[in-house]
This record gives C-alpha cells, sequence and structure tokens, in this order.
C-alpha cells in the first residue's frame, strides 16, 4: 500500500517539475511547481519526516510561490512568444541533463542491503553502522516527531540556528533596499 | 539496522528532479521560471537528505530546515533583483540582459 501512494506521489512531482519547465505562462509553470511542491511534501511525511512535510507546505507553497505568484503578477508578465533558448543551447541542455541522469541514477542501486554487505566485508566497521537512526527511533517514540527533530536543533545545531536569523535578518534588508523606487 | 523501506527509490526520484531543474534553468529564458527550476533543484535536495535521514538519524531533517531558509532568503533576494532589472529594462528575458558581458 505504502509502496503504491509512494510512486504514485513519484509521478506527480516528476510530472510537476517537467511541466512547469515546459510551460510557456509563468503562472502555469507556478500552479504545476505546486503540485510538485505538495507530492513532495507526501512523499516526505511517507519517509517518516512529517514535521519537514507539513513545513514545506507551509513554507514552500504558503510563502515562496505565493512570493513567486506575487512577483509575476506585479510584473504582468504575459505568455513569452519565444521562452526557449535556441537549438544549440537545447541540445547542450538535453545533452548535460542526459549525462548527469545517468550519472545519479546510479544511486538507484544504493539500497541498505547493499550498504550492509558492503560493510560487512570490514566488520570492525560494522559495530559503527547507523548509530544514528536507531536512536532517532528511539528519541522519535520517547518524545514525538517534532521533539525529535527540535532537541538536536537547539542543542547540537543552535549555533548554525542562531546564523540563520542573522541570514534571514540579512535578506529582509536586502530585498527591502533592493526592491526600493531608486537604485 | 533501522528500516529505509524507499531509499533507492526516493535517490532516483531526486535524481530525476534534480536533472529536471538542471534542464530547466538551461532551457529558459524567463528570470522567474529559472528561479523555479532552480527551487525544484533544492526540493530534490532535500528529498535525498530526507531519505538518508532515515538511517542516520534527524540531522538531515535538520539540514532541510536550513535549507529551506536560505530557499526563503534566496528567493526572496533573488526577486527582489529582478524587480529592480525590470524597472530598468522593462523585460525579464535572459537573452537580452546582457549588461555584463564582455
Amino acid at each position: 500500500m505504502a509502496e503504491i501512494i509512494f510512486y504514485l506521489f513519484a509521478v506527480a512531482s516528476v510530472i510537476g517539475a517537467a511541466m512547469c519547465v515546459l510551460q510557456r505562462s509563468p503562472v502555469a509553470s507556478a500552479m504545476w511547481l505546486m503540485s510538485t511542491m505538495f507530492s513532495l511534501a507526501a512523499i516526505f511525511i511517507l519517509l517518516n519526516a512529517q514535521l519537514i512535510g507539513i513545513l514545506q507546505i507551509l513554507v514552500y507553497v504558503g510563502a515562496v510561490l505565493v512570493l513567486f505568484l506575487f512577483v509575476v503578477m506585479l510584473l504582468n508578465l504575459g505568455t513569452a512568444s519565444k521562452d526557449m533558448r535556441g537549438p544549440s543551447a537545447i541540445a547542450a541542455a538535453v545533452t548535460i541533463s542526459g549525462l548527469l541522469v545517468i550519472e545519479l541514477i546510479a544511486l538507484w542501486r544504493y539500497t541498505p542491503a547493499r550498504l550492509a554487505a558492503e560493510i560487512a566485508q570490514a566488520p570492525e566497521a560494522a559495530a559503527a553502522m547507523f548509530p544514528g537512526g536507531a536512536i532517532a527511533e528511539q528519541e522519535t517514540a520517547a518524545r514525538g516527531v517534532v521533539g525529535a527533530v527540535a532537541g538536536p536543533m537547539f542543542q547540537q545545531y543552535l549555533i548554525p540556528f542562531e546564523i540563520t536569523s542573522i541570514l534571514l535578518l540579512a535578506a529582509l534588508v536586502g530585498a527591502v533596499v533592493l526592491a526600493k523606487r531608486r537604485i | 539496522m533501522p528500516e529505509a523501506p524507499f531509499l533507492g527509490p526516493s535517490l532516483a526520484l531526486s535524481a530525476i528532479l534534480f536533472t529536471i531543474g538542471v534542464a530547466g534553468v538551461l532551457l529558459r529564458r524567463n528570470a522567474i521560471v529559472l528561479f523555479m527550476c532552480i527551487e525544484i533543484m533544492l526540493n530534490a535536495v532535500n528529498l535525498a537528505f530526507i531519505a538518508f535521514g532515515q538511517l542516520h538519524g534527524v540531522s538531515g531533517q535538520i539540514m532541510v530546515f536550513f535549507v529551506m531558509t536560505v530557499a526563503a532568503a534566496e528567493a526572496a533576494v533573488g526577486l527582489a533583483i529582478i524587480l529592480a532589472i525590470f524597472r530598468h529594462r522593462q523585460t525579464v528575458d535572459l537573452q537580452t540582459i546582457n549588461l555584463l558581458r564582455g
């Protein structure tokens, strides 16, 4: 059952991404991107990352995509007659992305069973094999989905978290300065 | 070893989505659609982080949290830059924005 749902949303996300690239109108692209984001949120929940799945909907669909749509409508962009690049650029793009997908798709074979077989050839590494996953499962059982993520975030990753706030402040000030009348 | 049911398929999906994003960046001329393709690539990376997070603990999910923050900041600043360029040139077509070309 879970497999059917996973592949359903996987196909939906790939179709959404492809249509986002191929649609001429920027508004249509944004709508297809939204379907991709929703499908990915469902996949995140299937992969036991419930908090990130909800954050995906809140942050990407609720904030980033609304910002995109807002700018598209503010600029009043119609459907461009020629939005794709020239034939040589298309050939280059197809070649580059074909090579990239062949390279990345090799990760399909990277399953836990194969990894376990590889580690079994070096037994001294087996004890250290994935302690984090088991600890995370215990944490989730003890403290809930949000608590298991929030604990390390505010202890182990506290300084990156605080730096993030400075980044957001810089982005806020930068966006206001850039979007002001005279620059 | 913890259960990781969809590790391989998730990584393959991540690869396909990342490639679609790269193809979009190479193909499209509209600056706003180009930003959307960058968001697709960031989402593909997030999916890989979540898939490996099943094995390696919640650190992957925390990384995704940071990536989302950076993506939101990048979208805000990038769209402000597009707005500023549009005021000067009345277009977001990247073929005609070649001020820095030598």
